[in-house]
């Protein structure tokens, strides 16, 4: 075996390829968020419109999909292969154990808030993603250029009570995930000093309340303005 | 049978052990009532007193890892109430008092769970996995002949106080235990920094982690998610961040080393 293939088939290289996976995905979070932040605007869609018009036919945003793809598959494969190993390890489980006594709960769910999560962007890739890229959305005119109407779309979605509380119980499991795989990713790289790790620590903590909040207000924001109050 | 303290009542107390015949058969909880025991003995003497009632009742006694009982050999072990080495922090199992528990009290009492650690006979484990990771490259290589000066090689008080801590380790396997993922990468991680840190150590550092990882691996033990219920539960306060110690010297010695 070469020593690339002997590293990153050690325990040690998966959790790397993991943690470097996952950070890579949190930076996909924050573009995704500041982008659709566009849904806040007030002006009837038109500047989401434009930007989901970008997102979609910009070449370089066209090849960070494909590596995005990539970062997706390979964080969850490699997270696999290892809850795998995991799980092999200890075949008689403990009669009587209390693990709340030593650790956090999200930290011992990752697999869990993480598959809650892929059913959640499975779910979320169908409805906009897919319509978005191979349906046919209405046309709308914006300053004389034809664009998709993206924006009513997603407006229309979060009118309905069930698809606002997917995406709540969604953004929710985001947040458990992030608390504890933002500042784990860092320590699993080696990153660990006791002038920075408190500071990632505290970071991470704001990153995995701030993101997921962030996300879960599109959906409640319509869904309140449209549905409650009128 | 109660202490010399007039305050301490003994107690009844009602025992569920792990019993297995040997490493092939397959082991149950088996109840027992033991009394009178004083709240000023360790648990290891507290499992004597119900290994001589065991004998009297013709009963075969259960089978404990134990020795130094002053909490340095890393002998003894033993899953207690959910917890390894017990509800209490920061002890081995011969140091936790009975006067931890109450009169009445049921108290569950397993052998560590992992598929590295076989069980040998009820609650005594074969941890020799952890002496075969150590022997793939916890150790330095030095030139016998004349003793060195003391001192001779100077080495920073902060970088001597983390090896230290690290070196404190008594290899009882209770990070293995206490991990939801079978993981010994906190007992590896605190060979791999006290080694690394230390002068005499670096010579070998990027060979030393590369071999006990692999042996790490190839033992069968799980991988870390960093959890941290492994160094809330070690007896001697191995820190977490040996852990990321261990990755850093993994990571680069995967691209450094001369090995290919």
């Amino acid at each position: 075996m070469s020593w690339f293939s002997k590293t990153f088939s050690s325990s040690i290289g998966r959790k790397l390829l993991v943690a470097v996976t996952g950070l890579f995905l949190c930076s996909f979070l924050v573009v995704h968020l500041v982008g659709n932040l566009q849904l806040f605007k007030g002006d009837g869609g038109a500047s989401f419109n434009i930007y989901s018009h970008f997102m979609a036919t910009n070449p370089i945003i066209r090849t960070m999909e494909i590596v995005l793809v990539l970062g997706f598959v390979f964080h969850i494969y490699e997270a696999l292969v290892l809850t795998r190993r995991n799980k092999s390890v200890r075949t008689v489980a403990y009669a009587y154990n209390r693990p709340q006594d030593n650790s956090n709960w999200s930290s011992r769910n990752m697999g869990l808030l993480g598959t809650v999560i892929l059913v959640f962007l499975i779910i979320h890739l169908y409805n906009f993603f897919w319509r978005a890229r191979f349906g046919e959305p209405n046309m709308i005119d914006i300053e004389g250029t034809g664009y998709d109407d993206l924006y009513s779309v997603v407006v229309q979605s979060f009118h309905i009570w069930w698809y606002v509380l997917i995406y709540v119980l969604g953004q929710i499991a985001l947040g458990y995930h992030l608390y504890h795989g933002f500042s784990s990713s860092f320590h699993t790289l080696g990153l660990n000093h006791k002038k920075y790790t408190p500071a990632i620590q505290k970071f991470g903590a704001f990153f995995s309340f701030v993101v997921p909040a962030g996300f879960a207000a599109m959906p409640l924001y319509f869904f309140i303005k449209d549905v409650i109050l009128s | 049978m109660a202490g010399n303290n007039p305050n301490s009542k003994p107690m009844n107390l009602t025992l569920k052990v792990w019993r297995q015949k040997n490493s092939q058969a397959t082991g149950k909880l088996e109840t027992y009532n033991i009394k009178n025991i004083s709240p000023e003995m360790s648990f290891l003497e507290m499992m004597d007193v119900l290994n001589e009632d065991l004998l009297l009742q013709g009963i075969d006694p259960v089978a404990f890892d134990h020795d130094c009982r002053e909490g340095i050999c890393g002998m003894c072990s033993l899953y207690i109430n959910g917890r390894a080495h017990g509800p209490e922090r920061g002890t081995t199992t011969c140091q936790l008092h009975m006067r931890k528990f109450s009169d009445g009290d049921t108290i569950t009492i397993e052998p560590w769970r992992a598929g590295p650690f076989p069980i040998l006979k009820d609650l005594c484990t074969d941890r020799s996995a952890l002496d075969r990771i150590q022997q793939a490259g916890g150790y330095i290589s030095v030139n016998t002949g004349g003793v060195p000066d003391a001192n001779e090689i100077p080495i920073p008080k902060s970088i001597a106080d983390k090896a230290f801590d690290a070196a404190t380790c008594i290899q009882c396997g209770a990070c293995v235990a206490a991990c939801k993922n079978g993981s010994a990468m906190l007992f590896t991680s605190a060979k791999v920094s006290q080694l690394a840190l230390l002068p005499q150590g670096k010579v070998e550092r990027k060979t030393r982690v590369e071999n006990m990882v692999a042996q790490m691996d190839k033992e069968g033990f799980g991988a870390c998610t960093n959890i941290g219920s492994c160094a809330a539960e070690c007896p001697v306060g191995i820190s977490l961040e040996n852990i990321a110690m261990l990755n850093r010297e993994y990571i680069n010695a995967s691209f450094t080393s001369e090995n290919v």
